[in-house]
């Protein structure tokens, strides 16, 4: 498999005007006469959906949600951000870029990182134009705050609710196109699978989740936007639907997947509660502002918080990470979670949490000021804990939050199978090993709105439309394989939900391939993970028809693609023989316990191509080339 | 905990539904009301009967996914709690609940619990939005907003689509949901050039979806997970009647070139 990247020659800033002068244009008039499918209404299929109809393609969009509104990207908290430098603090595009680089462990392509902060202060515009209410000061003006892995505050934030307002401007502009005639909206219709005719992705085979029915989409391009994969791990701060099945049909149809082992564990969760637990909440990072991390310095110390005198609380982030303390990246912040509490020093029930205390902000602020900056996380976190933190420090845990891994795509967002454009968290491209906090909205909606809308044009004028019907025979063998799983997923009749199969999968996901490692592990991984899956296809049981709503049914789906996906990514894991950024192997660590990264022998992208059942996938890789930011070792300290 | 659940189940849109009485025994009191539907469901997987069919996706409150009449208040009796974020230590040991979809004329059943709320989205693909296309935009501190707006439009603009105002209507009017919209964009300086036609348009597409009129009960207000005020039915009366009384006719000529 060739990987040809694409980024274009020359000075780094001037690499995406060049390309978007020599990219071939499709003349306006021709443009309704493409259709392009996008899966996924999240900020980046919404923002593209919404685009490309502006632009005058005929567009269809897919969701698994009974409305496009309801995409995961709804969830986010924290904020976006953008190299607006308006709060005077020494802000500029190449310094997003280098945090960018940076947070990402030097394991992200540069061009891509440089083209997403340079798009970054045009997506604030237009949000503010769509009327995305940010939160602004008395002047009238846009109001920043800081977050984790940057020393400048360019954090635009909408409350406690950023991306649920970027979601909704995304979500009304795509309506806007629905009116217009532009975009055809198919909610609750589940892609289960990619039309590949004549060497290029062609359409989508889809259930209609209400009455069953398995139906074929053809188009002239395909985009996916279907999010992460963060649920393999079963507990995660994703949505309960956020699944991995049209990026892994994707992989199985030759679309090459990227560092699949590079997943993030955020720091600031709910800790679990107990086995019944369905998903874990997250606490924006933004509360590491004013909230100070802590645990007791002494081990089985179980005191209520508020009896721990200060010099026997150990602060461990602002001790081990002074220039950045609290607000440490997410990665180095999690480890240090797991390192305290195995030591002893949890807190709370089973001893995994930390606690994250405002008392100090509180004193300082005033409890008006801490309310208005966070009132809706403290009241979620109340509502779910019972606890108040006005009063009582929260506790809090890392969790499973965001993979940078995803399917291989090129500097147009092409994966390695023509015409599939991938966008959003499903790429791999810009966000290396560890994602800078605050950067996913960015991503999404800079692919959505501004790079792919344009890209496609390139892949499109130069493609000859070769019209297929639903007799092609690539089209009938897809949705023959598709009523081929269905039907074996419903004949099974075994004992077992999937649910079951989902949750044992992710504590071996958790424990094995989670914050820490190792090559015994993740061996042991690679031998349990085909035996859960063996069994999964002798005792699932699924009640019901196919041809009805049927929950158990679309999870059973899903679930036996996270079956296959973890395998991959605990192979890749095993085959990064270093620690970079959200990926730790114990064997690869400095003297105090930080990661050591092996640029010499990897500092390359992971490509990893499907083989076929029961292969072993074939690696591929794409060398990074640092030509701006020096490769160093990172250090917060 | 052991609770008795009285579940609405209808197999489709057509059928005809019933309740199904189901006892739940080893709950937590911390579990949230979906995970506990989640245990009654697996205990159903066991026995080889179907699961009650809900829709959820995010549980943390903001999707809007989740929702269903429980013990005949939509969400259930926390306030300002969507379902997924009612917790189990709210209902006593013990307790009896009666759990049923959302029910509105606009709101079809889908199955079980699941409804059909495609209506909101037309009635936001009628004018809830600002017409600007990628890429047109000025520079985002060009236009300040002052502050109190923009808090005011962030009030309004936290709805998350449940549809529990709907169910909650006597009416079954969808007033707090568009009168949300309405407000939110008309609050910002940004939303002002098609303020009056979005009132126009968004009402005229909630009648033609079936959805009841505002007599002003209230009820919405105090079904809304995220607190949202019947003030904004005010802002969208007061728009739509400026609309109907001041508008001039929309001029569908083009220019000249």
């Amino acid at each position: 498999m060739e990987l040809r990247s694409r980024i274009p020659s020359g000075p780094i800033e001037r690499k995406w005007e060049k390309h978007r002068f020599e990219m071939k244009l499709v003349n306006p008039a021709n443009k309704r006469r493409y259709t392009v499918i996008v899966v996924g209404t999240g900020l980046a299929g919404g923002a593209a959906a919404a685009t490309l109809s502006e632009l005058g393609y005929s567009v269809k969009a897919f969701c698994f949600q009974d409305s496009p509104r309801r995409a995961h990207s709804i969830a986010a908290q924290g904020g976006i951000n953008a190299a607006k430098n308006y709060q005077n603090d020494g802000d500029s595009v190449y310094r997003l870029f280098y945090d960018t680089v940076k947070c990402g462990d030097f394991r992200a392509r540069e061009g891509n990182v440089y083209r997403l902060a340079e798009l970054s202060v045009r997506i604030i515009d237009h949000c503010v134009a769509q009327g995305v209410p940010f939160a602004r000061e008395y002047g009238g003006l846009l109001a920043n705050r800081s977050f984790g892995g940057a020393q400048v505050s360019r954090t635009f934030y909408a409350r406690g609710q950023t991306g649920q307002q970027l979601l909704l401007g995304c979500y009304q502009a795509l309506e806007k196109e629905v009116m217009k005639g532009g975009v055809r909206m198919f909610p609750r219709t589940e892609m289960l699978d990619v039309i590949v005719a004549n060497g290029k992705a062609r359409g989508i085979v889809v259930r209609d989740m209400v009455t069953g029915q398995i139906e074929s989409h053809i188009a002239d391009a395909v985009i996916l936007a279907t999010g992460g994969y963060g649920n393999v791990f079963y507990l995660s701060t994703n949505a309960k639907g956020s699944n991995a099945t049209a990026i892994w049909r994707a992989y199985r149809r030759g679309a090459a997947f990227a560092n699949p082992c590079f997943t993030q564990i955020h720091p600031t969760c709910i800790p679990v509660s107990g086995d019944y637990q369905s998903k874990l909440t997250l606490m924006s990072e933004s509360l590491r502002n004013d909230g100070r991390v802590w645990v007791p310095k002494r081990s089985g110390d179980d005191r209520l918080p508020q009896g721990i005198p200060e010099p026997e609380r150990d602060y461990y982030l602002e001790r081990k990470y002074p220039s950045f303390g609290n607000l440490s990246p997410r990665d180095i912040a999690s480890r240090a979670a797991k390192e305290v509490c195995d030591e002893g020093r949890g807190v709370g029930p089973g001893g995994r949490g930390v606690y994250l205390d405002f008392s100090d902000a509180i004193k300082r602020l005033g409890r008006d000021r801490v309310e208005e900056r966070y009132g809706n996380l403290f009241e979620m976190y109340e509502r779910i804990t019972d606890e108040n933190p006005y009063e009582t420090p929260m506790r809090i845990y890392p969790a499973v939050h965001y993979t940078m891994g995803g399917l291989w795509v090129d500097y147009n967002l092409m994966s390695t199978i023509p015409g599939l454009h991938v966008i959003g968290e499903a790429n791999f491209s810009d966000h290396g090993a560890n994602r800078l906090g605050a950067s996913a909205l960015m991503q999404g909606l800079a692919d959505g709105y501004f790079v792919v809308p344009l890209t496609i044009g390139d892949y499109l004028a130069a493609y000859k439309p070769e019209p297929i019907g639903n007799d092609h025979p690539d089209v009938r063998a897809t949705i023959a394989a598709v009523r081929e799983r269905t039907t074996r997923l419903m004949s099974v009749r075994g004992k077992r939900s999937s649910t079951a199969f989902h949750r044992e999968l992710g504590k071996v996901m958790w424990e094995y391939c989670g914050m820490a490692r190792s090559t015994e592990g993740l061996r042991a991984a690679l031998h349990i993970i085909p035996e859960l899956r063996a069994e999964f296809w002798r005792d699932l049981r699924v009640p019901g028809t196919g041809e009805e709503l049927n929950q158990e049914l679309e999870r059973a789906g899903r679930v036996a693609d996270f079956l296959e996906l973890a395998e991959l990514m605990c192979i890749d894991a095993l085959h990064r023989e270093e620690s970079c950024g959200g990926h730790f192997r114990v064997e690869h660590q400095t003297p105090d316990g930080e990661a050591l990264r092996h640029d010499d022998a990897f500092a390359y992208v992971a490509a990893w191509e499907f083989a076929g059942d029961g292969k072993d996938p074939i690696l591929n890789k794409e060398p990074l080339v640092f030509e701006n930011v020096a490769l160093a070792t990172r250090s917060y300290k | 905990m052991k609770l008795t659940l009285h579940v609405w189940r209808q197999p489709d849109s057509r059928a005809n539904g019933a309740f199904a009485t189901y006892t739940a025994t080893d709950i937590s009191p911390d579990m949230s009301f979906l995970e506990m539907l989640d245990v009654v469901n697996e205990r159903l997987v066991a026995a080889g009967e179907r699961p009650i069919a809900f829709d959820h996706d995010c549980r943390e409150g903001i999707c809007g996914s989740c929702g269903m009449m429980i013990n005949g208040v939509a969400h259930g009796p926390a306030r300002a709690t969507a379902t997924c974020q009612l917790h189990m230590r709210r209902f006593a040991d013990g307790a009896v609940i009666w759990i049923e979809p959302w029910r509105a004329r606009a709101f079809p059943v889908v199955r079980d619990l699941v409804v059909d709320r495609g209506a909101l989205d037309r009635i936001v693909a009628s004018g809830g939005f600002i017409s600007v296309n990628t890429g047109s935009a000025p520079e985002a501190n060009s236009l300040p907003v002052p502050k109190q707006n923009a808090d005011d439009a962030m009030d309004a603009a936290a709805c998350i689509g449940c549809g529990a105002c709907v169910a909650a209507c006597p009416n079954g009017s969808a007033s707090l949901f568009t009168a949300a919209k309405v407000a939110h964009l008309g609050l910002l300086p940004h939303g002002q050039p098609e303020r009056l036609r979005r009132a126009v348009r968004m009402v005229a597409q909630m009648d033609a979806e079936g959805f009841g009129h505002c007599t002003l009960f209230g009820e919405c207000q105090e079904a809304c997970p995220k607190e949202i005020s019947i003030d904004t039915i005010a802002r969208l009366n007061r728009d739509f009647l400026r609309a109907t009384v001041a508008r001039p006719a929309e001029r569908t000529v083009g220019g000249t070139g």
